[in-house]
Protein backbone atom coordinates (compact mmCIF):
# COMPACT_ATOMS: atom_id res chain seq x y z
CA UNK A 1 0.00 0.00 0.00
CA UNK A 2 3.00 2.48 1.09
CA UNK A 3 4.40 1.74 -2.23
CA UNK A 4 1.83 3.10 -3.89
CA UNK A 5 2.15 6.50 -2.49
CA UNK A 6 6.03 6.39 -3.19
CA UNK A 7 5.51 8.52 -6.52
CA UNK A 8 4.18 11.37 -3.94
CA UNK A 9 7.24 11.75 -1.73
CA UNK A 10 9.42 13.08 -4.52
CA UNK A 11 8.87 16.53 -5.51
CA UNK A 12 9.73 15.86 -9.35
CA UNK A 13 6.88 13.09 -9.59
CA UNK A 14 4.54 15.49 -8.05
CA UNK A 15 4.99 18.14 -10.26
CA UNK A 16 5.06 15.77 -13.21
CA UNK A 17 1.68 14.42 -12.62
CA UNK A 18 0.39 17.66 -11.65
CA UNK A 19 1.49 19.56 -14.83
CA UNK A 20 0.79 16.66 -17.47
CA UNK A 21 -2.70 16.82 -15.59
CA UNK A 22 -3.38 20.25 -16.65
CA UNK A 23 -1.75 19.81 -19.98
CA UNK A 24 -3.69 16.98 -21.00
CA UNK A 25 -6.92 18.52 -19.46
CA UNK A 26 -6.54 21.86 -21.77
CA UNK A 27 -4.99 20.43 -24.44
CA UNK A 28 -7.94 17.97 -24.40
CA UNK A 29 -10.78 21.05 -24.31
CA UNK A 30 -9.29 22.41 -27.48
CA UNK A 31 -8.97 18.96 -29.08
CA UNK A 32 -13.00 19.14 -29.71
CA UNK A 33 -12.94 22.52 -31.50
CA UNK A 34 -9.79 20.57 -33.18
CA UNK A 35 -11.35 17.30 -34.36
CA UNK A 36 -15.01 19.25 -35.51
CA UNK A 37 -13.10 21.79 -37.56
CA UNK A 38 -10.83 19.02 -38.92
CA UNK A 39 -7.66 20.19 -37.92
CA UNK A 40 -6.17 17.28 -36.89
CA UNK A 41 -3.57 17.22 -39.48
CA UNK A 42 -2.92 20.94 -38.53
CA UNK A 43 -2.37 20.52 -35.30
CA UNK A 44 0.54 17.22 -35.98
CA UNK A 45 2.11 20.16 -38.74
CA UNK A 46 1.92 23.03 -35.86
CA UNK A 47 3.54 20.75 -33.16
CA UNK A 48 6.39 20.16 -35.40
CA UNK A 49 6.78 23.85 -36.96
CA UNK A 50 7.16 24.82 -33.34
CA UNK A 51 10.78 23.30 -32.87
CA UNK A 52 13.12 26.29 -35.34
CA UNK A 53 11.18 28.47 -32.63
CA UNK A 54 12.84 26.57 -29.57
CA UNK A 55 16.42 27.44 -31.35
CA UNK A 56 15.76 30.78 -32.12
CA UNK A 57 14.65 31.76 -28.30
CA UNK A 58 17.56 30.38 -26.89
CA UNK A 59 19.83 31.66 -29.09
CA UNK A 60 18.09 35.15 -28.58
CA UNK A 61 17.55 34.55 -24.90
CA UNK A 62 13.97 34.68 -25.17
CA UNK A 63 11.58 32.22 -22.79
CA UNK A 64 11.08 29.24 -25.14
CA UNK A 65 7.53 29.00 -25.67
CA UNK A 66 7.38 32.67 -26.99
CA UNK A 67 9.84 31.78 -29.76
CA UNK A 68 7.99 27.99 -30.19
CA UNK A 69 4.35 30.08 -30.45
CA UNK A 70 5.72 32.60 -32.80
CA UNK A 71 7.34 30.00 -35.07
CA UNK A 72 4.02 28.02 -34.89
CA UNK A 73 2.11 31.00 -36.26
CA UNK A 74 3.78 31.86 -38.87
CA UNK A 75 3.48 27.90 -40.04
CA UNK A 76 0.17 28.61 -39.95
CA UNK A 77 0.43 31.82 -41.56
CA UNK A 78 2.74 30.10 -44.40
CA UNK A 79 0.51 27.67 -45.07
CA UNK A 80 -2.09 29.56 -45.65
CA UNK A 81 -0.41 32.28 -47.89
CA UNK A 82 0.79 29.09 -50.12
CA UNK A 83 -2.45 27.20 -49.82
CA UNK A 84 -4.05 30.25 -51.89
CA UNK A 85 -1.31 31.37 -54.19
CA UNK A 86 -0.67 27.86 -55.48
CA UNK A 87 -3.88 26.16 -55.58
CA UNK A 88 -2.38 22.81 -54.45
CA UNK A 89 -4.99 20.48 -51.82
CA UNK A 90 -4.52 21.19 -48.40
CA UNK A 91 -2.61 17.77 -46.69
CA UNK A 92 0.28 19.00 -49.52
CA UNK A 93 0.79 22.20 -48.37
CA UNK A 94 0.75 20.80 -44.72
CA UNK A 95 3.15 18.03 -45.70
CA UNK A 96 5.74 20.44 -47.43
CA UNK A 97 5.62 23.26 -45.11
CA UNK A 98 5.54 21.21 -41.55
CA UNK A 99 8.35 18.97 -42.61
CA UNK A 100 10.37 22.04 -43.92
CA UNK A 101 10.37 23.74 -40.62
CA UNK A 102 11.02 21.06 -39.08
CA UNK A 103 13.82 20.12 -40.96
CA UNK A 104 15.01 24.08 -40.20
CA UNK A 105 14.57 22.98 -36.44
CA UNK A 106 17.11 19.71 -36.55
CA UNK A 107 19.31 22.42 -38.54
CA UNK A 108 19.16 25.04 -36.20
CA UNK A 109 19.40 22.89 -33.03
CA UNK A 110 22.90 21.00 -34.41
CA UNK A 111 24.41 24.10 -35.41
CA UNK A 112 23.76 25.98 -32.39
CA UNK A 113 23.54 23.58 -29.19
CA UNK A 114 21.22 24.43 -26.63
CA UNK A 115 20.34 23.86 -22.91
CA UNK A 116 17.16 21.94 -24.31
CA UNK A 117 18.11 18.91 -26.07
CA UNK A 118 16.92 17.57 -29.72
CA UNK A 119 15.86 14.76 -27.21
CA UNK A 120 13.59 16.50 -24.87
CA UNK A 121 11.93 18.63 -27.75
CA UNK A 122 11.19 15.67 -29.74
CA UNK A 123 10.36 13.16 -26.86
CA UNK A 124 9.39 15.35 -24.16
CA UNK A 125 10.64 15.37 -20.84
CA UNK A 126 8.07 16.72 -18.04
CA UNK A 127 10.02 14.59 -15.25
CA UNK A 128 13.25 17.25 -15.61
CA UNK A 129 10.74 20.18 -16.15
CA UNK A 130 12.04 23.36 -14.21
CA UNK A 131 10.17 25.95 -12.16
CA UNK A 132 10.32 28.60 -15.26
CA UNK A 133 9.05 26.11 -17.17
CA UNK A 134 6.08 25.22 -15.37
CA UNK A 135 5.09 28.79 -15.13
CA UNK A 136 5.06 29.29 -18.79
CA UNK A 137 2.71 26.20 -18.75
CA UNK A 138 1.01 27.67 -16.28
CA UNK A 139 0.44 30.95 -17.99
CA UNK A 140 -0.57 29.66 -21.56
CA UNK A 141 -2.71 27.23 -19.47
CA UNK A 142 -4.83 29.90 -17.69
CA UNK A 143 -4.87 32.04 -20.81
CA UNK A 144 -6.00 29.18 -22.78
CA UNK A 145 -8.88 28.26 -20.95
CA UNK A 146 -10.02 31.82 -20.10
CA UNK A 147 -10.27 32.55 -23.74
CA UNK A 148 -12.25 29.04 -24.36
CA UNK A 149 -14.34 29.46 -21.53
CA UNK A 150 -15.34 33.37 -23.03
CA UNK A 151 -15.19 32.41 -26.58
CA UNK A 152 -16.30 28.61 -26.88
CA UNK A 153 -19.99 29.37 -28.28
CA UNK A 154 -18.45 31.44 -31.06
CA UNK A 155 -15.64 28.76 -31.93
CA UNK A 156 -18.29 26.59 -31.83
CA UNK A 157 -20.21 29.09 -34.66
CA UNK A 158 -17.25 29.40 -36.43
CA UNK A 159 -16.33 25.58 -36.73
CA UNK A 160 -20.24 24.63 -37.73
CA UNK A 161 -21.23 27.18 -40.13
CA UNK A 162 -19.23 30.13 -40.73
CA UNK A 163 -21.51 31.12 -43.62
CA UNK A 164 -24.00 31.88 -41.01
CA UNK A 165 -21.34 33.59 -38.06
CA UNK A 166 -20.43 35.88 -40.81
CA UNK A 167 -23.64 36.84 -42.13
CA UNK A 168 -24.35 37.80 -38.24
CA UNK A 169 -21.48 39.98 -38.66
CA UNK A 170 -19.37 38.04 -36.48
CA UNK A 171 -15.61 38.26 -37.05
CA UNK A 172 -15.04 35.08 -38.76
CA UNK A 173 -10.90 35.92 -39.45
CA UNK A 174 -10.00 36.79 -35.95
CA UNK A 175 -11.61 33.60 -34.70
CA UNK A 176 -9.50 31.57 -37.32
CA UNK A 177 -7.07 33.12 -36.09
CA UNK A 178 -8.25 32.93 -32.06
CA UNK A 179 -8.19 28.79 -32.81
CA UNK A 180 -4.96 29.09 -34.95
CA UNK A 181 -3.51 30.74 -32.04
CA UNK A 182 -4.78 28.53 -29.18
CA UNK A 183 -3.77 25.37 -31.20
CA UNK A 184 0.09 26.32 -30.98
CA UNK A 185 0.15 27.85 -27.66
CA UNK A 186 -1.24 24.54 -26.29
CA UNK A 187 0.90 22.27 -28.74
CA UNK A 188 4.00 24.45 -27.20
CA UNK A 189 2.89 23.16 -23.80
CA UNK A 190 2.15 19.99 -24.38
CA UNK A 191 6.06 19.87 -25.98
CA UNK A 192 6.92 19.43 -22.67
CA UNK A 193 5.28 16.43 -21.18
CA UNK A 194 5.34 14.35 -24.68
CA UNK A 195 7.50 16.45 -27.16
CA UNK A 196 6.41 17.13 -30.77
CA UNK A 197 6.21 13.67 -31.89
CA UNK A 198 3.23 12.78 -29.24
CA UNK A 199 1.73 16.07 -29.09
CA UNK A 200 -1.08 16.25 -31.58
CA UNK A 201 -2.00 12.65 -29.57
CA UNK A 202 -3.37 15.37 -27.11
CA UNK A 203 -4.77 17.57 -29.23
CA UNK A 204 -7.10 15.07 -31.15
CA UNK A 205 -7.73 11.59 -29.15
CA UNK A 206 -10.04 13.00 -26.31
CA UNK A 207 -12.09 14.79 -28.69
CA UNK A 208 -12.16 12.01 -30.92
CA UNK A 209 -12.88 10.15 -28.10
CA UNK A 210 -15.80 11.87 -26.46
CA UNK A 211 -17.10 12.41 -30.14
CA UNK A 212 -18.06 8.86 -30.06
CA UNK A 213 -19.40 8.92 -26.56
CA UNK A 214 -22.28 11.78 -27.13
CA UNK A 215 -24.21 13.64 -29.37
CA UNK A 216 -24.31 16.68 -27.22
CA UNK A 217 -21.03 19.31 -27.44
CA UNK A 218 -21.24 20.67 -23.61
CA UNK A 219 -20.94 16.88 -22.64
CA UNK A 220 -18.56 16.33 -25.39
CA UNK A 221 -16.26 19.40 -23.93
CA UNK A 222 -16.85 17.78 -20.34
CA UNK A 223 -15.81 14.29 -21.23
CA UNK A 224 -12.66 15.25 -23.35
CA UNK A 225 -11.67 17.65 -20.58
CA UNK A 226 -11.88 14.69 -17.96
CA UNK A 227 -10.51 11.87 -19.72
CA UNK A 228 -7.46 14.21 -20.75
CA UNK A 229 -6.65 15.24 -17.37
CA UNK A 230 -7.23 11.83 -16.06
CA UNK A 231 -4.82 10.09 -18.80
CA UNK A 232 -2.34 12.92 -18.01
CA UNK A 233 -1.93 11.99 -13.75
CA UNK A 234 -2.69 8.23 -14.77
CA UNK A 235 -0.10 7.92 -17.22
CA UNK A 236 2.51 9.95 -15.51
CA UNK A 237 1.77 8.24 -12.04
CA UNK A 238 1.97 4.96 -13.64
CA UNK A 239 4.88 5.74 -16.05
CA UNK A 240 6.83 5.70 -12.15
CA UNK A 241 6.35 2.22 -11.61
CA UNK A 242 6.89 0.49 -15.04
CA UNK A 243 10.10 3.11 -15.29
CA UNK A 244 8.93 3.64 -19.09
CA UNK A 245 8.67 7.13 -20.80
CA UNK A 246 6.08 9.68 -19.58
CA UNK A 247 5.12 10.81 -22.78
CA UNK A 248 4.57 7.31 -23.89
CA UNK A 249 2.40 6.16 -21.19
CA UNK A 250 -0.10 9.20 -21.46
CA UNK A 251 -0.67 8.66 -24.70
CA UNK A 252 -0.70 4.94 -24.66
CA UNK A 253 -3.53 5.41 -22.16
CA UNK A 254 -5.40 7.99 -24.42
CA UNK A 255 -5.23 5.38 -27.09
CA UNK A 256 -6.58 2.68 -24.78
CA UNK A 257 -9.69 4.79 -23.64
CA UNK A 258 -10.32 5.92 -27.54
CA UNK A 259 -10.33 2.27 -28.19
CA UNK A 260 -12.82 1.24 -25.80
CA UNK A 261 -15.14 4.09 -27.00
CA UNK A 262 -14.61 2.79 -30.21
CA UNK A 263 -15.87 -0.46 -29.33
CA UNK A 264 -18.45 0.05 -26.43
CA UNK A 265 -19.68 3.46 -27.22
CA UNK A 266 -23.50 3.38 -26.74
CA UNK A 267 -24.34 5.04 -29.46
CA UNK A 268 -21.97 5.28 -32.29
CA UNK A 269 -19.55 2.05 -30.88
CA UNK A 270 -19.02 -1.04 -32.74
CA UNK A 271 -21.03 -2.94 -30.64
CA UNK A 272 -24.17 -0.69 -30.64
CA UNK A 273 -24.33 -0.57 -34.30
CA UNK A 274 -23.72 -4.37 -34.88
CA UNK A 275 -26.44 -4.38 -32.62
CA UNK A 276 -28.62 -1.73 -34.24
CA UNK A 277 -27.87 -3.67 -37.69
CA UNK A 278 -29.06 -7.14 -36.10
CA UNK A 279 -32.37 -5.51 -35.14
CA UNK A 280 -33.14 -3.58 -38.50
CA UNK A 281 -32.42 -6.86 -40.51
CA UNK A 282 -34.57 -8.89 -37.77
CA UNK A 283 -37.48 -6.89 -38.14
CA UNK A 284 -37.18 -6.26 -42.04
CA UNK B 1 -37.79 52.28 -42.77
CA UNK B 2 -39.56 50.24 -45.37
CA UNK B 3 -38.00 46.98 -46.53
CA UNK B 4 -36.75 46.64 -49.92
CA UNK B 5 -33.82 45.05 -51.78
CA UNK B 6 -32.19 46.75 -54.65
CA UNK B 7 -29.19 46.09 -56.73
CA UNK B 8 -28.14 48.14 -59.26
CA UNK B 9 -25.68 47.64 -61.88
CA UNK B 10 -23.86 45.17 -60.01
CA UNK B 11 -20.72 43.48 -61.22
CA UNK B 12 -18.63 40.78 -59.40
CA UNK B 13 -15.54 39.55 -59.96
CA UNK B 14 -13.05 36.90 -58.18
CA UNK B 15 -9.32 37.35 -57.51
CA UNK B 16 -8.85 34.88 -60.40
CA UNK B 17 -10.66 37.22 -62.44
CA UNK B 18 -13.63 35.35 -62.72
CA UNK B 19 -16.28 38.01 -63.76
CA UNK B 20 -19.03 36.06 -61.91
CA UNK B 21 -21.83 38.26 -62.57
CA UNK B 22 -22.01 42.00 -65.04
CA UNK B 23 -24.22 44.33 -64.48
CA UNK B 24 -27.08 42.99 -62.56
CA UNK B 25 -30.12 45.20 -61.40
CA UNK B 26 -33.24 44.25 -59.79
CA UNK B 27 -35.43 45.13 -57.00
CA UNK B 28 -38.01 43.06 -54.38
CA UNK B 29 -40.22 44.91 -51.82
CA UNK B 30 -41.18 44.14 -49.47
CA UNK B 31 -43.53 41.06 -48.99
CA UNK B 32 -42.24 39.30 -52.01
CA UNK B 33 -41.68 35.34 -52.51
CA UNK B 34 -39.21 35.73 -55.24
CA UNK B 35 -37.14 32.79 -57.26
CA UNK B 36 -33.53 33.05 -58.31
CA UNK B 37 -33.57 30.97 -61.17
CA UNK B 38 -30.51 30.04 -63.49
CA UNK B 39 -28.65 27.35 -64.18
CA UNK B 40 -25.32 25.95 -62.40
CA UNK B 41 -22.49 28.62 -62.78
CA UNK B 42 -25.03 31.27 -63.54
CA UNK B 43 -24.17 33.42 -60.75
CA UNK B 44 -26.68 32.12 -57.99
CA UNK B 45 -24.34 32.00 -54.96
CA UNK B 46 -22.43 34.67 -56.54
CA UNK B 47 -25.40 36.83 -55.70
CA UNK B 48 -26.45 35.15 -52.51
CA UNK B 49 -22.69 36.09 -51.38
CA UNK B 50 -22.92 39.68 -52.55
CA UNK B 51 -26.22 40.50 -50.13
CA UNK B 52 -24.86 38.86 -47.24
CA UNK B 53 -21.41 40.82 -48.17
CA UNK B 54 -19.13 38.13 -48.35
CA UNK B 55 -18.07 39.75 -51.44
CA UNK B 56 -18.20 42.71 -52.92
CA UNK B 57 -19.27 44.41 -55.93
CA UNK B 58 -16.83 45.71 -57.90
CA UNK B 59 -18.99 47.95 -59.70
CA UNK B 60 -23.02 48.81 -58.93
CA UNK B 61 -24.13 48.57 -55.39
CA UNK B 62 -26.76 47.06 -53.38
CA UNK B 63 -29.42 48.60 -51.13
CA UNK B 64 -31.23 46.69 -48.28
CA UNK B 65 -34.35 48.52 -46.31
CA UNK B 66 -32.48 51.97 -48.01
CA UNK B 67 -28.75 51.23 -46.16
CA UNK B 68 -25.68 49.37 -47.24
CA UNK B 69 -24.92 45.44 -47.20
CA UNK B 70 -23.19 46.24 -43.93
CA UNK B 71 -25.65 48.03 -41.95
CA UNK B 72 -28.38 45.31 -43.25
CA UNK B 73 -25.57 43.15 -41.47
CA UNK B 74 -25.79 45.25 -37.92
CA UNK B 75 -28.99 45.11 -37.64
CA UNK B 76 -29.02 40.97 -38.90
CA UNK B 77 -31.55 42.03 -41.55
CA UNK B 78 -30.07 38.93 -44.07
CA UNK B 79 -30.97 35.03 -42.68
CA UNK B 80 -29.45 32.50 -44.71
CA UNK B 81 -30.92 28.98 -45.13
CA UNK B 82 -28.14 26.87 -46.60
CA UNK B 83 -28.57 23.73 -48.60
CA UNK B 84 -28.38 20.30 -46.83
CA UNK B 85 -25.29 18.97 -48.72
CA UNK B 86 -23.64 22.62 -47.05
CA UNK B 87 -24.18 21.31 -43.59
CA UNK B 88 -22.21 18.98 -41.30
CA UNK B 89 -25.06 16.67 -40.32
CA UNK B 90 -22.82 14.46 -37.62
CA UNK B 91 -21.91 17.45 -35.85
CA UNK B 92 -22.74 16.72 -32.06
CA UNK B 93 -25.27 19.86 -31.61
CA UNK B 94 -29.05 19.75 -31.46
CA UNK B 95 -32.17 21.24 -33.46
CA UNK B 96 -32.52 23.62 -30.06
CA UNK B 97 -28.34 24.49 -30.58
CA UNK B 98 -29.17 25.34 -34.11
CA UNK B 99 -31.81 27.25 -34.02
CA UNK B 100 -30.19 29.01 -31.19
CA UNK B 101 -27.17 29.87 -32.91
CA UNK B 102 -29.98 32.30 -34.83
CA UNK B 103 -29.89 34.15 -31.49
CA UNK B 104 -26.44 34.70 -31.67
CA UNK B 105 -25.96 37.88 -33.15
CA UNK B 106 -28.68 40.00 -30.62
CA UNK B 107 -26.81 38.80 -27.64
CA UNK B 108 -23.60 39.85 -25.67
CA UNK B 109 -20.36 38.45 -26.92
CA UNK B 110 -20.44 35.48 -23.92
CA UNK B 111 -23.53 34.55 -25.88
CA UNK B 112 -25.64 33.90 -22.97
CA UNK B 113 -29.14 33.26 -23.95
CA UNK B 114 -31.84 35.78 -22.28
CA UNK B 115 -35.32 34.41 -21.66
CA UNK B 116 -36.30 36.52 -24.88
CA UNK B 117 -33.89 34.31 -27.06
CA UNK B 118 -35.17 31.18 -25.34
CA UNK B 119 -38.91 32.55 -25.90
CA UNK B 120 -37.75 33.72 -29.99
CA UNK B 121 -36.27 30.21 -29.90
CA UNK B 122 -39.07 28.52 -28.49
CA UNK B 123 -41.81 30.34 -31.34
CA UNK B 124 -39.52 29.47 -33.89
CA UNK B 125 -39.78 26.10 -33.36
CA UNK B 126 -42.92 25.69 -32.67
CA UNK B 127 -43.73 27.64 -36.05
CA UNK B 128 -42.38 25.24 -38.23
CA UNK B 129 -43.51 22.67 -36.59
CA UNK B 130 -40.24 20.91 -34.70
CA UNK B 131 -41.02 21.41 -31.12
CA UNK B 132 -41.12 17.72 -30.46
CA UNK B 133 -37.87 16.79 -31.84
CA UNK B 134 -36.02 19.80 -30.02
CA UNK B 135 -33.26 17.73 -28.14
CA UNK B 136 -32.92 15.64 -31.31
CA UNK B 137 -29.21 15.56 -32.74
CA UNK B 138 -29.46 17.06 -36.16
CA UNK B 139 -27.89 13.90 -38.20
CA UNK B 140 -31.35 12.11 -36.57
CA UNK B 141 -33.66 14.02 -38.96
CA UNK B 142 -35.80 13.52 -42.09
CA UNK B 143 -34.79 15.80 -45.25
CA UNK B 144 -37.75 18.08 -44.56
CA UNK B 145 -36.63 18.38 -40.82
CA UNK B 146 -33.72 19.36 -41.56
CA UNK B 147 -34.84 22.14 -43.70
CA UNK B 148 -37.32 23.50 -41.07
CA UNK B 149 -34.51 23.51 -38.61
CA UNK B 150 -32.91 25.88 -40.66
CA UNK B 151 -35.48 27.65 -41.33
CA UNK B 152 -36.28 28.16 -37.83
CA UNK B 153 -32.90 29.39 -37.13
CA UNK B 154 -33.89 32.40 -39.81
CA UNK B 155 -36.90 33.29 -37.57
CA UNK B 156 -34.70 33.08 -34.47
CA UNK B 157 -33.00 35.27 -36.20
CA UNK B 158 -35.51 37.38 -37.43
CA UNK B 159 -34.08 37.64 -40.58
CA UNK B 160 -36.33 40.45 -42.59
CA UNK B 161 -34.53 38.55 -45.60
CA UNK B 162 -34.16 34.88 -46.05
CA UNK B 163 -32.49 33.55 -48.57
CA UNK B 164 -32.76 30.08 -49.21
CA UNK B 165 -30.55 27.83 -50.86
CA UNK B 166 -32.59 24.93 -53.21
CA UNK B 167 -35.14 23.93 -50.16
CA UNK B 168 -36.94 21.54 -51.79
CA UNK B 169 -34.01 19.13 -52.37
CA UNK B 170 -34.29 15.66 -50.79
CA UNK B 171 -37.52 17.12 -49.57
CA UNK B 172 -41.12 14.85 -49.80
CA UNK B 173 -43.99 16.50 -51.30
CA UNK B 174 -46.00 16.88 -47.99
CA UNK B 175 -42.98 19.18 -46.38
CA UNK B 176 -42.75 20.80 -49.30
CA UNK B 177 -46.10 22.06 -49.06
CA UNK B 178 -45.86 22.83 -45.24
CA UNK B 179 -42.70 24.73 -46.09
CA UNK B 180 -45.44 26.82 -48.61
CA UNK B 181 -47.30 27.50 -46.72
CA UNK B 182 -44.55 28.76 -44.07
CA UNK B 183 -42.91 30.90 -46.61
CA UNK B 184 -46.49 32.79 -47.61
CA UNK B 185 -47.32 33.55 -43.95
CA UNK B 186 -43.76 35.21 -43.72
CA UNK B 187 -44.11 37.03 -47.09
CA UNK B 188 -47.71 38.19 -45.51
CA UNK B 189 -45.73 39.26 -42.60
CA UNK B 190 -43.80 41.67 -45.14
CA UNK B 191 -40.73 39.78 -45.46
CA UNK B 192 -39.08 39.75 -48.42
CA UNK B 193 -38.00 35.86 -49.62
CA UNK B 194 -35.55 35.18 -52.14
CA UNK B 195 -35.21 31.49 -53.05
CA UNK B 196 -32.78 30.32 -54.80
CA UNK B 197 -33.68 26.98 -57.22
CA UNK B 198 -33.65 25.14 -60.20
CA UNK B 199 -36.68 23.59 -59.73
CA UNK B 200 -38.42 25.42 -62.19
CA UNK B 201 -42.02 23.22 -61.78
CA UNK B 202 -42.41 24.84 -57.85
CA UNK B 203 -41.90 28.05 -58.96
CA UNK B 204 -45.04 29.37 -60.19
CA UNK B 205 -46.33 26.94 -56.86
CA UNK B 206 -45.28 29.61 -54.67
CA UNK B 207 -43.21 32.38 -55.71
CA UNK B 208 -44.84 35.98 -57.24
CA UNK B 209 -41.56 37.49 -58.22
CA UNK B 210 -38.85 35.55 -60.63
CA UNK B 211 -35.14 36.67 -61.18
CA UNK B 212 -33.43 35.00 -64.56
CA UNK B 213 -30.21 34.65 -63.91
CA UNK B 214 -26.90 34.03 -66.50
CA UNK B 215 -24.30 35.78 -65.49
CA UNK B 216 -26.59 38.65 -65.23
CA UNK B 217 -29.98 39.77 -64.67
CA UNK B 218 -32.04 38.82 -67.45
CA UNK B 219 -35.48 39.66 -66.23
CA UNK B 220 -37.01 40.47 -62.97
CA UNK B 221 -40.57 41.12 -62.89
CA UNK B 222 -43.50 39.60 -61.64
CA UNK B 223 -44.31 35.75 -62.38
CA UNK B 224 -46.78 36.41 -65.12
CA UNK B 225 -44.45 38.32 -67.01
CA UNK B 226 -41.33 37.08 -66.49
CA UNK B 227 -41.35 33.59 -66.07
CA UNK B 228 -42.51 32.71 -70.13
CA UNK B 229 -40.96 29.90 -72.23
CA UNK B 230 -38.95 32.76 -74.11
CA UNK B 231 -37.03 33.51 -71.24
CA UNK B 232 -36.49 30.37 -69.70
CA UNK B 233 -35.16 29.49 -72.99
CA UNK B 234 -32.78 32.29 -72.81
CA UNK B 235 -31.70 31.71 -69.34
CA UNK B 236 -31.21 27.87 -69.44
CA UNK B 237 -30.14 27.27 -73.40
CA UNK B 238 -30.01 23.85 -74.39
CA UNK B 239 -30.37 22.73 -70.83
CA UNK B 240 -33.82 22.20 -70.35
CA UNK B 241 -35.43 18.86 -71.47
CA UNK B 242 -38.66 19.90 -73.42
CA UNK B 243 -42.13 17.65 -74.22
CA UNK B 244 -44.79 18.87 -76.69
CA UNK B 245 -47.90 17.28 -76.39
CA UNK B 246 -49.31 18.04 -79.25
CA UNK B 247 -53.43 17.68 -79.77
CA UNK B 248 -53.26 14.36 -80.81
CA UNK B 249 -52.45 13.15 -77.46
CA UNK B 250 -54.81 14.62 -75.46
CA UNK B 251 -58.07 13.03 -76.62
CA UNK B 252 -61.47 15.17 -76.04
CA UNK B 253 -62.78 11.33 -74.64
CA UNK B 254 -60.05 12.23 -71.54
CA UNK B 255 -61.48 15.27 -70.85
CA UNK B 256 -58.84 17.28 -72.35
CA UNK B 257 -57.11 16.39 -68.79
CA UNK B 258 -53.54 15.07 -69.11
CA UNK B 259 -51.45 14.00 -65.74
CA UNK B 260 -47.54 14.17 -65.66
CA UNK B 261 -45.60 11.90 -63.23
CA UNK B 262 -42.17 12.83 -62.38
CA UNK B 263 -39.56 11.54 -59.59
CA UNK B 264 -38.62 14.18 -57.66
CA UNK B 265 -38.97 17.93 -59.43
CA UNK B 266 -42.16 19.81 -60.49
CA UNK B 267 -42.26 20.01 -64.17
CA UNK B 268 -43.58 23.42 -65.03
CA UNK B 269 -46.17 23.25 -67.78
CA UNK B 270 -47.06 25.95 -70.19
CA UNK B 271 -50.69 25.91 -71.51
CA UNK B 272 -51.48 26.89 -75.46
CA UNK B 273 -50.13 30.11 -75.73
CA UNK B 274 -47.71 29.77 -73.50
CA UNK B 275 -50.15 30.78 -69.78
CA UNK B 276 -48.60 29.20 -67.03
CA UNK B 277 -50.77 26.02 -65.36
CA UNK B 278 -51.03 26.09 -61.53
CA UNK B 279 -52.01 23.15 -59.67
CA UNK B 280 -54.16 25.49 -57.60
CA UNK B 281 -55.15 28.58 -59.11
CA UNK B 282 -57.54 29.76 -56.68
CA UNK B 283 -54.83 31.45 -54.24
CA UNK B 284 -53.09 32.23 -57.05
CA UNK B 285 -56.04 34.52 -58.21
CA UNK B 286 -56.50 36.05 -55.17
CA UNK B 287 -53.01 37.59 -54.95
CA UNK B 288 -53.17 38.64 -58.60
CA UNK B 289 -56.13 40.47 -57.77
CA UNK B 290 -54.90 42.30 -54.34
CA UNK B 291 -51.94 43.26 -56.43
CA UNK B 292 -54.17 44.82 -59.29
CA UNK B 293 -56.14 46.78 -56.21
CA UNK B 294 -52.88 48.15 -54.94
CA UNK B 295 -51.66 49.06 -57.99
CA UNK B 296 -55.05 50.78 -58.96
CA UNK B 297 -54.99 52.65 -55.45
Amino acid sequence: MTNLLTPFEYDYMLKAILVSGLIGGVCAFLSCFITLKGWSLMGDALSHAVVPGVSLAWLLGLPFSLGAFVAGILAAVTMGWIKKKSGLREDAVIGVVFTSWFALGLLLLSLYPSNLNLKTIIFGNILAISDPDILQVLIISGISILVLAVKWRDLLLYCFDEAHARALGIDTRFLHFLLLALLSATAVAALQTVGACLVVAMLVTPGATAYLLTDCFGKMLIIATLTGAACGVIGAYASYFINGSTGGCIVVLQTLVFLAALVFAPKHGLLATRRLRRLATRTA
Amino acid sequence: MTLSLEASAVTVAYPNGHTALRDASFQLRSGTIAALVGVNGSGKSTLFKTLMGFVKPVSGSIRIAGGTVEQARKLKLVAYVPQTEEVDWTFPVSVWDVVMMGRYGHMNFLRIANAEDKRMVNESLARVGMTEFKDRQIGELSGGQKKRVFLARALAQNGQIILLDEPFTGVDVTTEEAIITLLRSLRDEGRIILVSTHNLGSVPEFCDHVVLVNRTVLASGPLEDVFTEDNLNRAFGGVLRQFHFESSTIQDHDGKTVKLLTDDERPLVFGKDGHLEYKDRTERQELVNKRIEEVGE
